[in-house]
């Protein structure tokens, strides 16, 4: 055990902190996250510089574009990332869900068209997963996709899809066989957004911002070429996605952490706590630390047997409680002006905002609910509830 | 950045997991035996000439198993103040010591000698008598020392916040062993006990605060072990992080105890349970020293009084 950056990546990191130094753009830094990660030009121009620096897609092959790196070197970036509150990359379906899957199943064609166009962020991608009637019971997708020659025609609704608006590709999940049920029958699809008979509407959202989507498809038509994986093999695909999506983000949200509990750290430094606030404040520390840590122990098991270690698993379901916890403290500390929001409140409404969009945290990817479930029955073994 | 333990470690690990599960309440030369004793003792004092992590190792382990003997008093807390020929006996199992650091003292039953602050120094204490007190925890009893005058002088009293620290992170790493073992006991039994015809497993009312528990007390080692590498390596995050672990794990021990006897029903309230021992286990090691509100009170004034630095360890 060994808590120190190796040789290697101690002169990664001293290379990036200075690349942040010199590149990152003074108006970007302390984005606030929402939309602000890709309203304007400047988050596909902050996007691709990193590209373009070699910081995309770290862990990706080299021939389409990656950094050929081990994992530890992703986590680096993120926390060096966060500790100069630089914007994340605007292809956060691409680099997380798209491109990983497409590593796994896509064809090589399906390689070269697709990711290095991701990591220069010249192509945004969303996820067409959940519909009305399929969140957490993700089976029950309805949207059909019907092999027509050489054609699918795609039908039906997807809902709460982040980025869709401004995205030019979706990972779509459909069901492909109409006489099927549940996991057979279901294909996964790579849909231009810019096709006839995809319609985006963006929902807006409790602060006020529009990040996700409903998308209509009508009579969409998608080419025979544009499955990943077989036809009819969409679910095992779909887990590729979603195992992705749980296993390496870990850091990312710890990265967004940091920067919260930095603040709040300094909010309390400037405006003063009550012993039970400081109470909270080194919970939200300590834990913060823990969680840190652990992530640290999944990547170490990840990097020797190819496989997150199982702790990794809770990353998301302890990140998204704790993040709603330290921006209600956050509110608390803010007091009387708590109320206000946008320019009219301290900090020109960084906290109102973070606090509202932390209420989506415990239902995107994965409810909370779901998360626990996982826990319980895939790691501690317990019998299947359903 | 590698946080794995060595096949070494793995293997220590593995023998004190077989040793404990058949041994509940060994002899100390049974642990010198072992090797346990020494753990940390350097090789030409007949010890392995290891280091702290292979002793977080076992407290861990020996956590788990409500270890009933000094080895916490011994190792955690008495071993960096002894000179070299009384650590030789440490190792070889001719001694076993506690510590008054203050008025309780911990695992007087077992420990042969005692320690006691007085001034600058660390001293042996002689010519006392010992009160060992009726405590929750029979595994770990507490006692007072009554009378007694300053014997040979040990070590310097300036060792005090190392044995502080090396302490927090033991008893972290107890809680960690005690809290998983709780765990353990709860998911065996919603996994086979029926209600309603089904296993109470799969109920979420049942099996959400398990998850719960599984999150935490994984949180809880992380840190712990974070702790315990900063200890090792004497670290200028030492301080921080072993308060912080000790704050998390002896908290997350607790409430795993709760939830488990909670799921046991009826049996996880008999006396003829094991669950009532490790949360007796785990309440006296949140009681350590600091409880978790004292212990991030200290990290609050580590965090929002000091001087504005780089706070993120």
């Amino acid at each position: 055990m060994d808590l120190h950056d190796r040789k290697e990546e101690a002169a990664f990191r001293a290379e990036l902190r200075s690349w942040l130094r010199e590149n990152l753009p003074e108006e970007l830094r302390g984005h606030r996250g929402g939309a602000a990660r890709f309203e304007g030009l400047a988050p596909r121009e902050w996007s691709r510089k990193l590209h373009e620096a070699g910081y995309a897609g770290l862990t990706w092959p080299a021939e389409y574009g990656g950094g050929g790196r081990s994992p530890t070197y992703q986590a680096i970036f993120l926390e060096e990332l966060s500790r100069t509150e630089a914007p994340p990359h605007v292809g956060v379906i691409g680099l997380g869900m798209a491109g990983p899957t497409i590593i796994a199943h896509g064809t090589e064609e399906q390689k070269l068209r697709y990711l290095e166009k991701i990591l220069s962020a010249e192509e945004i991608w969303c996820q067409g997963f959940s519909e009305p009637g399929a969140g957490s019971d993700l089976a029950g997708v309805r949207t059909s996709a019907l092999l027509n020659g050489d054609r699918f025609v795609v039908d039906g609704q997807k809902v709460w899809s982040s980025f869709a608006h401004i995205a030019d590709c979706c990972l779509l999940l459909a069901r492909s066989d109409p006489a099927s049920t549940r996991h057979e029958g279901l294909t996964y699809l790579i849909v231009d957004m810019h096709a006839p008979g995809v319609e985006v509407r963006p929902l807006r959202q409790i602060t006020g911002e529009a990040e996700f989507n409903e998308i209509f498809f009508e009579s969409a038509e998608i080419p025979a070429a544009s499955v990943l994986g077989k036809i009819g093999g969409g679910w095992q695909v779909a887990m590729t996605t979603l195992l992705h999506e749980r296993g390496t983000l870990g850091f990312a949200l710890q990265a967004q952490l940091e920067v919260s509990v930095h603040r709040l750290v300094e909010l309390a430094r400037d405006r003063g706590a009550t012993p039970l606030q400081r109470d909270a404040i080194a919970r939200e520390w300590i834990e913060l630390q823990a969680l840190r840590y652990t992530n640290y122990r999944s990547l170490a098991q990840l990097e020797r047997t190819g496989i997150p270690g199982p702790e990794g698993s809770i990353a998301k379901l302890v990140w998204s409680e704790a993040n709603q916890r330290l921006t209600k403290l956050a509110l608390e500390l803010l007091g009387r002006d708590a109320p206000l929001a946008g320019d009219n409140a301290p900090y020109a409404g960084w906290w109102q905002h973070q606090q509202l969009r932390s209420r989506g945290n415990t239902i995107e990817a994965g409810t909370s609910e779901i998360l626990r479930n996982i826990v319980a029955e895939r790691i501690l073994g317990l019998p299947r509830s359903r | 950045m590698d946080f794995t333990f060595t096949p070494e470690q793995e293997e220590l690990r593995e023998q004190a997991q077989v040793f404990l599960a058949e041994h509940a309440t060994p002899t100390w030369r049974e642990l010198a035996d072992l090797g346990w004793t020494g753990v940390s003792v350097p090789e030409e004092l007949g010890g392995a000439g290891l280091g702290f992590l292979e002793e977080a190792i076992l407290f861990e382990e020996t956590g788990r198993a409500l270890l009933h003997a000094p080895l916490f008093s011994t190792i955690a807390l008495v071993l960096p103040a002894l000179p070299d020929d009384l650590k030789a006996e440490v190792a070889s199992g001719d001694a076993s010591w506690t510590i008054a650091l203050g008025p309780l003292v911990p695992d007087l039953d077992t420990a042969q000698r005692v320690a006691f602050v007085g001034g600058d120094g660390i001293y042996e204490l002689d010519g006392f008598e010992r009160e060992v007190l009726q405590t929750m925890d029979e595994t770990r009893p507490l006692g007072v020392v009554v009378g007694g005058e300053a014997g040979r002088r040990l070590g310097d009293s300036e060792l005090l916040p190392e044995i502080r620290r090396r302490s927090l992170v033991a008893l972290a790493l107890e809680a960690c062993g005690v809290g998983r073992r709780a765990l353990e006991h709860a998911v065996d039994h919603a996994s086979v006990r029926e209600q309603f015809g089904r296993p109470i497993g799969v109920y979420q009312a049942v099996s959400h605060p398990l998850a719960s528990s599984y999150a935490e007390l994984e949180l809880a080692r992380s840190a712990a072990l974070w702790a315990a590498w900063c200890v090792a390596v004497d670290d200028g995050n030492a301080s921080i992080s072993s308060a912080s672990a000790k704050a998390l794990a002896g908290d997350a021990a607790v409430t795993a105890c709760e939830r488990s006897i909670q799921t046991l029903g009826g049996i996880g309230f008999t006396w003829e349970h094991v669950l009532h021992r490790l949360y007796k286990r785990a309440l006296g090691i949140q009681a350590w020293e600091a409880s978790g509100a004292q212990l991030r009170a200290e990290v609050a004034a580590h965090l929002l009084d000091g001087p504005i630095d780089d706070k993120e360890a």
